[in-house]
Order: structure tokens, then sequence, then C-alpha cells
């Protein structure tokens, strides 16, 4: 993970100082609501419905036991003892006080984290996946690049006012776990014909009213160009995305009213100009910040050792969590471990002061201090030692992390709705939490397999409902909680939006409407290893449809 | 509106010059795109300085032309959060080399005095007064930039490379658990 | 539900004027003697177009206490005043669903 130099804690220090300054002219009065709003989004601070809400980068999703620890004095001495994963890999307070905030992000800056653009319309978190640089298979390490990306727009000057919002994904892994394609800019790392690793840039993804899957316009671009083509693609996105209505302004339109082709030779023209400036990225300055990203001095182990070999024998339990939270590092003897934050009639991806504390303490003895934000909302630790996933699982055992649901229908992703947020419709927390409740039989969900439900409170899609394998979308009908069902989304490398199922039912149906769905798919599919979404693919919609409204 | 450049509130010598209205001798003006382009064969011949204001709209490219004896070219924030004009300022300045006054006008606030500065403004109609005074702390805001701009300050990126191998900042534990 | 902050102004009901404290983004709602309480009790509640009106405004223009006011609908009865959809229901009395781990 990347360690901050004192640039970089200096930049950090200097925003809380100017923030401080904002703050203060907000509340005596020299700045009005309309001149502050943009200064406190770029912050991270948001107006919700009870309260204000702070929203925290993590780059890349990458944390440290300290950061955590942060995490939870934040959440203990500000706000109600919790935090909020999101789908983005930030973490969310919901009742920090407006005149307490300056203080809040003085304490998040002395363990180098910050709100800095995890709103406004500017360049948003970068994400990648939360398992870069240990899953095997990968590339090389995308959080490099994701780091100098990240350096390069931050409060970058010319782009700090642009027609709305920016996304960025990477990926270095054949299966894209960070849903590049959904993404303003996404960036797959590969290998060209002759051996060199560059990137496949796709532009114009995204959810929300008008979803689209990106578009590639430049199928390898060599490392050194990262930056400058990335420039050129915002210049034009600063100059040209729509401005004259709200719900048109993001770069996907701009890339579909313009036709991918003629958007990529936009681009192209300004790039030509830029490739060889300044921005050109020679090798000392990537080397110079990779001396900053520390790795782990890993021992030399073997896989399967005897304390593993021997509890999963003796424990029935410990080998249902072992089989369904761990996965394979890409070092032998090693593994990397998810932390469901998806326990049975909970709020999905929220962890306590108190789990927080705990989790670093057991980043600290077993995952070298690094702890993962995953855009499932769960967290991960990712560098644990086989031998020790028993003492590992029994500590997680006792503070409600281990609960063996990951990528199971139980492991919602979900927004925090009509609860917390001002844009909702309807809630979204409860639907999640009654989800879980019916699902809590584990064998019912490990025999349904990888099934991704996805929950949005409202068309903003935060909960990423169109890539879910069932989507759920909370829309208001006569002033009441309905919800449109969609199946078959994804997002990885095979990624595509959900179909709508039927008509939308209401919040007192939508459980049934899971289970009915369900229990349609245990009897559609094919042999008991193909995926929901895979039998989705096969029948379509039709079958899942007729078993869900023949009563309704 | 207070006109500020280096650092100070100045007497704008300038005169805008509207739409069909008469050029005057003799004088600095500020011209519409339009009349600039109808009129640049009469205009280049003026002995006191000419200035257009120039749409956010509107490509700077059409300006090539006349970028090397014009003396400003004011660009536009119809509101502070649309930030066309910032690519504009950077485009001239830097792609085409403006060496005239780059002055910033629409809705100009002390909050992005830093940016504007950065992207090669270096005139600025404040909106508020109260920010007049503002101006030199509002640009010394900052001490650290992550990115090259024309502007000539050094970039984090550059400066670490100069300064070779430097230690990392431990987490500064300044709550208490 | 629509953000009531783009709502065009039709009143057919009970509603009060409210908004989020500026100091710590609390619920309030606007008082008949024109200040903010927490309250909805409390809070005036007006049942035509020009009262509304008329109470929006000089709330709005109450810039420093109060931020994004506008009308919401309520429900009067015996039992007093009460919030008039669902979203004004968790507005006044918190979300629906327990913080994690508090059950």
């Amino acid at each position: 993970m990347y360690v901050y130099d004192d640039f970089d804690r200096t930049l950090v220090d200097e925003r809380v100082r100017e923030f401080r300054d904002q703050v203060a002219r907000r509340l005596s009065g020299e700045l009005t609501e309309e001149e502050f709003k943009p200064l406190r989004l770029m912050n991270g601070v948001y107006l919700q419905l009870h309260a204000y809400m702070l929203r925290i980068a993590i780059p890349y999703g990458t944390l440290s036991s300290a950061q955590l620890r942060t995490l939870a004095h934040v959440a203990r001495r500000y706000d109600r003892d919790y935090g909020h994963f999101t789908t983005r890999q930030n973490v969310q307070f919901n009742w920090i006080k407006l005149e307490e905030l300056p203080d809040a992000m003085a304490d998040l800056a002395d363990a180098g984290l910050h709100g800095m653009q995890t709103s406004g319309n500017c360049v948003r978190n970068i994400t990648t996946d939360q398992w870069a640089g240990v899953a095997p298979g990968e590339i090389e390490d995308p959080r490099l690049w994701a780091e100098l990306l990240r350096q390069h727009l931050t409060l970058h000057p010319e782009f700090s006012f642009l027609p709305r919002k920016f996304k960025i994904a990477l990926t270095a892994s054949a299966h894209d776990r960070a849903a590049v394609r959904v993404h303003d800019i996404g960036l797959r790392m590969h290998r060209n014909g002759a051996g060199e690793t560059g990137f496949e840039v796709i532009v114009g993804g995204g959810l929300g009213r008008t979803p689209f899957i990106g578009k590639t316009i430049k199928p390898f671009l060599p490392k050194r160009d990262l930056l400058s083509y990335v420039e050129a693609i915002l210049r034009t996105y600063n100059q040209y995305g729509r401005r004259d209505n709200i719900y048109k302004a993001r770069i996907k339109i701009l890339v579909h009213e313009l036709g991918a082709e003629k958007f990529a030779r936009e681009v192209e023209e300004e790039w030509q100009s830029i490739r060889d400036g300044a921005l050109a990225l020679d090798p000392a300055v990537v080397a110079e910040i990779a001396t900053r990203f520390r790795y782990p001095d890993h021992e030399l182990l073997d896989d399967n050792p005897p304390e593993l070999r021997k509890a999963r024998t003796e424990d029935k339990r410990f080998r249902l969590w072992l089989d369904n939270s761990v996965a394979n590092h890409r070092l032998p003897g090693h593994a990397i471990v998810t932390l469901s934050l998806k326990p049975e009639g909970e709020p999905p991806g929220d962890a306590t002061a108190r789990q927080m504390d705990a989790i670093a303490d057991l980043a600290d003895r077993y995952s070298f201090g690094e702890i993962r934000v995953g855009h499932e909302q769960n967290l991960a630790l990712p560098h644990v030692a086989q031998r020790d996933l028993p003492a590992l699982w029994r500590a997680l055992d006792e503070i409600g992390l281990a609960t063996p649901n990951v990528n199971l229908i139980s492991d919602i992703i979900a927004c925090p709705g009509l609860d917390y947020c001002s844009l909702a419709n309807a809630r979204s927390i409860p639907v999640a939490e009654e989800i879980t409740r019916r699902f809590k039989d584990l064998d019912l969900a490990h025999s349904l397999g990888r099934l991704h439900i996805n929950i949005s409170g409202c068309i903003n899609a935060c909960g990423h409902h169109h890539i879910g394998h069932i989507g759920i979308l909370g829309v208001e009908k006569n002033g009441e909680e309905y919800y449109q069902v969609t199946v078959g989304g994804r997002a990885d490398e095979n990624a595509e939006l959900g179909k709508i199922l039927g008509p939308a039912v209401p919040y007192g149906e939508i459980a049934d409407v899971v289970e009915d769905i369900a229990a349609a798919y245990l009897e559609l599919r094919e042999r008991p290893d193909e995926l929901f979404v895979d039998t989705v693919k096969r029948l379509g919609v039709e079958p899942f449809k007729e078993r869900v409204y023949a009563t309704r | 509106m207070p006109l500020v450049k280096a650092g100070r509130v100045i007497e704008d010598r300038f005169v805008r010059v509207l739409d069909d209205a008469p050029v005057p001798d003799g004088v600095p003006v500020i011209l519409p795109a339009a009349r600039l382009l109808a009129d640049a064969r009469e205009l280049v011949l003026r002995q006191a300085p000419t200035g257009v204001i120039w749409p956010n709209d509107r490509r700077v490219a059409e300006l090539l032309p006349y970028l090397d004896w014009i003396a400003l070219v004011a660009l536009v924030f119809p509101t502070f959060r649309d930030g066309r004009a910032y690519s504009q300022a950077r485009l001239l300045r830097e792609r085409h080399e403006f060496r005239g006054e780059l002055r910033a006008t629409g809705q100009v606030l002390r909050d992005q005095l830093l940016f504007l500065h950065r992207a090669g403004f270096d005139a600025f109609e404040v909106t508020k007064e109260k920010d007049t005074a503002a101006f030199a702390e509002a640009l010394q805001r900052y001490s650290i930039f992550y990115q090259p701009t024309g502007d000539g300050r050094p970039s984090a990126l550059r400066a670490r490379l100069s300064r070779g191998p430097s230690s990392t900042v431990p987490e500064r534990q300044a709550f208490v658990r | 539900m629509t953000s009531p902050l783009q709502q065009k102004l039709k009143v057919t009901g009970p509603v009060v004027i409210t908004a989020n404290r500026l100091g710590d983004g609390a619920v309030v709602y606007r008082s008949s003697d024109g200040t903010w309480t927490t309250e909805l009790a409390a809070a005036a509640v007006v049942t035509t177009t020009p009262a509304a009106t008329e109470l929006l405004t000089a709330a709005l223009a109450d810039r420093l206490r109060a931020v994004d006011a506008y009308v919401a609908p309520v429900q009067v009865s015996e039992q007093g005043v009460r919030p008039g959809n669902l979203r004004e229901w968790i507005r006044c009395n918190g979300p629906t669903v327990a913080f994690p781990g508090q059950r």
C-alpha cells in the first residue's frame, strides 16, 4: 500500500485548513449556501435527511490498520459509533455536525485520510478491485497506476468544475472485479502482442437514469501515456459535456451523442498535442511513486499447512467459512480473507466502531496491517498466512464478521436508501434485512450459489442495481414504496444490464418476489452448478416472469 | 466589480464596447467576439490595445490568427460551477502561448482564485468586494501541487525527483483511543 | 418521492415548513414566531398556498440558521400533528432500521 510522504501530508493539511476557513465563513453568513455547497461537496460533505453525511475516500480500497482505527475514532467521537462502506470503496458517516467537521477532518488527516473529491463535479475516488496486488493471475498491481492518477487528478485546477461527477476504475485481472465497463473511464491492464503491458481505455459507461456499457476508444495505451490520455479525455469532456441538463451531463451522454468514433477522434486530436509534454510518464517518476508502495515481507510458506488441515477436518463451521470466505492468494501458503458485513437482519455494509478496532487489531496480527474495502461492501484481509486461518476465524466469529455468505444471495449490495438519503424514493436497508432473514438458512443460500442482489433506493443507482443478478430499484407510486425488479445484470468482463421482470411490486411483497425468483431458478437450472445469471441468459426473462407474476 | 491584477485592485483601463457601438480611438477596448472577427482587419491597425470577450462555448482556436496582436482575452464563468473557461485559459496560455492579459469574468469568487491562477488567468473581475482583500491569502492556501500547468509552480512529482529519496511520514496519533 | 426542493407550490392540505439546521443538519420546523424548532408539535401549520408561500419565503430568507427549507405535508388529528408521508416520518423520527449491532 501507498505511504504518504510529506508532500501528500502537507496537501491534506492545507485542505483541512482551507475547509475550516470555508466552514467559518459559511457559519458567519459570509458564504451563502449556494456558494458553500459545491465547496463542501468537494470535501465529501452532503446534507441528508437527518444530518450531514461525510464520505471519506479510501483510495482504491486499501486501508492501513492505523487508518481503520482513525475511522473508529471518528465514529465514536463525532458520529454514532458506526460507519458504512460504499459501492465505490469509500466510507460514510451519517451524523456528523458541520461545526465539528473541520476537527473530524483534522483527525482524519493525521492518518492520511480525507474526503477530497468524494463528491462534487470532479474526479471521484478511483477504484480497483479489493484483491489488487494479491489475486492470482493479475498482470501487475493496478494500484500504482491508480495512485498516479489519483495524485494527478487531485485539486486539478482545470477539472474541478466538470459538467458532472467523474468516476474511474482500473482492473489488471482477466476477471474484472472492478466493473470497469460501467465507469466514466475504465482502464483494463493487459498485454499486447509484443508482450508489453498497457491499458484498454473504455469510456462512457455508467448506471443511473440512462445506463450504458462503456465503449473502447483505445484498445492499447502504453503506460507512459496514461496521464496525458486521461487528461485529453477530461479536457474534451470539460469543454463539450452538456451543462444544460443535469440528467444529460455525464460523459456517457457525450459519447452517445457524438458517437464513440467521433469522440475518440476528438480525444486523439487533443492528445497528440500533449502526449510528449510534461505528462509523459518517464520511468523515474513511476519508480519514485513505487518506492512508497510498501509490500509485506511474506514468509515462504507451503499450501495447506497442518493447522489448516486439522481445523478443516475437525470443525464443520470453520470448513463452511473457509470454503466460502477465503480465496486463493497469488503466493503459496497465503490466503485472502473476506469479512462479510452482511450478517442476518443487519444493515448491509455497516461496521461498528468496536468492530473496526477489532479488525484493525486482526489486520496487524494476521495481515501485515492492511485491510481492503470492496465495492460489494465487504472488507478483506489480503495477506493472511493459511496456518493462521483457524485462529483468525475464531476471532472474526466472535465479533460477527464471519458470516459465510460471501457472494451468496444474502450478500446484498444496497445503498442507504430513504432511511438516510434525501434523493431516495424508497427504503433499501429494511428490504435487504428482510431478504437476509428469508435466506438465513445457509444450506439454501449455498444451494443457490453465487447470486448478487443489488438494491437502489432511487434511479441514481448507487446500489448498482442495473448490474445486479437480481436488481431492485425503489420507486414511488401514489406516495407508496414500490420496487421494480430486474434480472440478469452483471458487471464483469461480460457486462450486461439487467432486464425488467414485470410491474413494480409494493414494499410488503418484494421479499416474497425474491423468494419466488430463487425458487424459479432452482426449478429451471440445467445443473446445480449453472449460475443463476447464466440460467437467465439461457432462458430469458419470461419463465421467471411467469412464475413471479402468476399470482400477482 | 473590482479588477485585481498582480495581487492589487487596479483601475480597469479597458472600456467594454457593446455589439455595434463605435470603437473609440486611443482607448483600450474589450470587444465582443463577433465584433473582433468581423472587424479584425481594421482593429489590428489600432494604436490602443484591443481585447476580446470570448464565450465559453466557442473554441479558442478561432482566436489563433489574432493572438499575436490582441492585448487581452476575457473568458467567462456564467456561474462559478461552469468550468469550461479553465480549459480555454490553459489552451490559450500553454498551447497557443498567449502572452497578453487573460481575464476571468462572470462569477469569480475567492475559493476558485487559486485554480484560476494556476490555469493561467492573471486578471480577475472579482465578484465580491470583500474577496479582493483575500486575494493574496487565496493564492497561498496551498504549497503543494500535484499537476504541472503553465504557471511555473513545480509539481510534486518533479520536486520529489529533484530532491532525491525522502522519508515517509508515519501516521500521527493525535487522538486518544 | 421527487425531492420536495423541486416542487411547484400547490397546497391542498395542512403543511409545515421544514429544513435542516445549518450547524448540525438536524431536522427543524418553522414556528409561527419566526424561529426554528426540532419539535413538529411546535411547528406552524398552514393550509393555504398564500400562507405557505409567505411562511416559506420568510424561512428561505433566514439562511443563517436553516438550509434547504421546503413545504412538507402533515396530518392533523386529535392526537396532534403527524408527518404527512413516509419521507417526513423518517425525517421526524429517524431511520426505520436499527443501527448495526443494536439489536
